[in-house]
């Protein structure tokens, strides 16, 4: 295991330093216009719509079942759109099999072919485009390099990590200089360090080469932190697609702001003028929320303040050291526990048991109706 | 304190290392004792067998009228039933692991049939109904076996295909740019190697044992030529048998080592009758 995770840095680190890759395509732009799948009586996908630009890396993220696998899978080819189209460069590929739409594609479980040595396994798209031995040898070897894996060439599927079979597996992927990469959740069965450099990795590739990318992951900071844009997709609709940094600050509905990072809930009240009260005070609050109602308003933990007051409005319960910040859990009118971010120096004289005054942003806030 | 805690702990893990080594003493006695008996249960007839035929049987055994075209005809049904089961089976069960996974239960139903069925039954059926140009020829003896092996080839497949990735195995392939059949030259087949193999050893042992429907279809396969044999020279006709077996069982052996050899550099696991078992991807 030690000696994969070095492995695996060295290849980023190789990455990183090398002159950009022959044969780099770009300029392939892929629409979805107005996906509509279903399996039996479940709707997977329901009139999806997204444009990405060429070179772009797209990802979709969404909890299980929302759909995202299914749009991936239609634009690779494996399943159809009932309703809707997907446009390669502006044309219409609906009728075009799998094979011969040029997507390199890396899926969630091992795909390597288990009877092919790694180079051979690299090779395999070149040799369904009849490039000849010699020279499909050297690609492959290239991309081997390029990944950071030319010693493992002559090795078989079996003797490789799970890291080390997802990065051939990419280079089998990107070695048909594919118009679009697509991603099936690739670091999902990999273990956290190895997710790590390898995420780093493979958003350094797709840089480097300009390959327009769609990524389709559960995991939040992996579409966060690899992704140019962000499409979080609920019962087959996407909700919102923003960079992520407008995603995390501008949430534009309740579920995206709660699926993306940590969110609070407290219990508000709604009054006329676009204003909700929420712990005693009157704040502005964001358009789109519901009219009447009880609701909710969502704050992230790094949005509140907290400071030790004897008559404050909340009483902490528990502190988790992370660092720089300590995240402290402060009990609010009873019953409602919410989470704020303080720097860790100033959290030291907050222990458990102390009474803290929450304050809220001045900044206007999301409103959704409470949840029961 | 710490000396307590290590007390506890070195005898906490003394107590099953103890139990596994007294596991460990009693269990020879049972397996000697059990291969013991096995072993006289199946060597005691062959010895009656060798003694009965005598060693100088087995050197005019081959000049014996009939013997070579015998064997050649069961040579010949062997390659050709096993060409045509596999032909046949791996395509099907293929498709139905990927696109009919609900039908896979049903299929190995029907498989099981030719088991249930006597093969008397099975034999008289098929002549009542065959074409009269199949009748004469090898061809409707080794159609009839291709139904006799199905159960095995079909078993010995489905277990090599299921512990591929199959779904995953084909998009991947087909999105590199291969068609159905590429994939299934290309892929799959070469990573059914080993079921492959097993269904191909099972056949032939198949092939060269079966003796009801070759008699009934007036065949003198090499199992009927030694039943036939027999009636003008038993020590001859017990000789072959035990030639038979021995020949069997070399060839059983080759494709077994061959399989095995070829299948473990790919990290596949050993040609076995009814599993093909892929070992697993180590760590991370």
């Amino acid at each position: 295991m030690a000696t994969n995770a070095t492995d695996d840095t060295a290849a980023g680190a190789a990455i990183a330093g090398t002159a950009p890759a022959r044969g780099a395509r770009t300029g392939t732009s892929v629409s979805l216009r107005d996906l509509s799948r279903r399996f039996g009586a479940t709707r997977a996908l329901d009139g999806m719509s997204l444009e990405i630009a060429p070179g772009e890396l797209v990802a979709l993220l969404g909890p299980s079942g929302c759909g995202k696998t299914t749009a991936l899978r239609i634009v690779a080819g494996f399943e159809s759109a009932d309703y809707g189209e997907v446009l390669i460069d502006g044309k219409d590929v609906s009728g075009v099999p799998a094979a011969k739409r040029d997507m390199g594609m890396v899926f969630q479980s091992y795909s390597l072919f288990p009877n092919m040595n790694a180079v051979d396994n690299v090779g395999f798209g070149l040799r369904m485009r009849k490039m000849g031995t010699a020279q499909r040898r050297q690609r492959a070897a290239e991309l081997l390099e390029m990944v950071g894996l030319s010693e493992q060439a002559r090795q078989f599927p079996h003797q490789l990590s799970g890291g080390q079979q997802q990065r051939v597996a990419l280079a089998r992927a990107l070695a048909i200089e594919p118009r679009v990469l697509l991603l099936d959740e690739p670091l999902s069965a990999l273990d956290a360090k190895v997710r790590l450099q390898l995420r780093e990795q493979i958003r350094n590739l797709q840089q480097r080469l300009g390959t327009t990318t769609l990524f389709v992951t559960h995991d939040q900071e992996e579409a966060l932190s690899m992704a140019d844009r962000v499409g979080v997709m609920r019962g087959g609709k996407l909700e919102q697609v923003a960079a992520p940094a407008e995603l995390y600050s501008r949430p534009a509905t309740a579920f995206v702001a709660e699926f993306v990072g940590t969110m609070n809930r407290l219990p508000g009240e709604l009054n006329g003028g676009g204003t909700v009260t929420v712990l005693g005070a009157a704040v502005p609050a964001q358009d789109g929320g519901p009219a009447s109602g009880p609701v909710d308003v969502l704050v992230r933990p790094e949005g509140l303040t907290i400071a030790p007051a004897p008559d404050g409005n909340g009483i902490v319960s528990n502190r988790t050291f992370l660092g720089a910040t300590t995240r402290v859990t402060v009990l609010i009118s009873g019953d409602t526990e919410i989470q704020v971010d303080v720097p860790s120096t100033t959290a030291a004289a907050m222990v458990p048991g102390t009474a803290v005054q929450v304050t809220l942003p001045s900044h206007p806030v999301l409103v959704t109706a409470r949840e029961t | 304190m710490a000396s307590v805690v290590r007390a506890i702990d070195t005898s906490s893990r003394q107590g099953p290392v103890r139990q596994r080594a007294a596991a460990r003493r009693s269990f020879p006695v049972w397996r000697w004792a059990i291969l013991l008996i096995a072993g006289v249960y199946f060597l005691l007839p062959l010895y009656a067998a060798l003694r009965f035929a005598g060693l100088h049987a087995f050197g005019t055994v081959f000049v014996q009228p009939g013997f070579w075209p015998a064997l050649w005809l069961s040579a010949r049904l062997a390659i050709m039933t096993t060409l045509i089961t596999l032909a046949l089976m791996v395509p099907t069960a293929v498709y139905v692991h990927l696109r009919l996974p609900g039908l896979r239960r049903a299929l190995e139903g029907i498989t099981i049939l030719p088991i249930v069925i006597p093969p008397v039954v099975l034999i008289v059926g098929v002549l009542q109904v065959s074409p009269g140009a199949l009748k004469s020829t090898p061809w409707l003896l080794g159609l009839v076996y291709v139904i006799l092996g199905m159960p095995f080839a079909y078993r010995a497949i489905d277990a090599g295909l299921r512990s591929l990735d199959l779904k995953t195995l084909t998009e991947a392939s087909s999105s590199l740019g291969a068609s159905w059949l590429t994939t299934l030259w290309r892929v799959l087949l070469p990573n059914l190697r080993t079921a492959l193999l097993s269904a191909t050893v099972l056949i032939v042992a198949l092939v060269f044992g079966e003796f009801t429907m070759a008699s009934l279809d007036l065949f003198v396969t090499f199992p009927v030529w030694i039943v036939l044999f027999d009636q003008l020279n038993a020590n001859m006709s017990v000789a072959a048998s035990i030639f038979a077996l021995v020949v069997v069982w070399l060839l059983l052996m080759v494709i077994v080592i061959i399989g095995t050899r070829q299948s473990r550099r790919t990290g596949g696991g050993q040609v076995n009758l009814f599993t093909a078992a892929r070992t697993d991807t180590k760590g991370n």
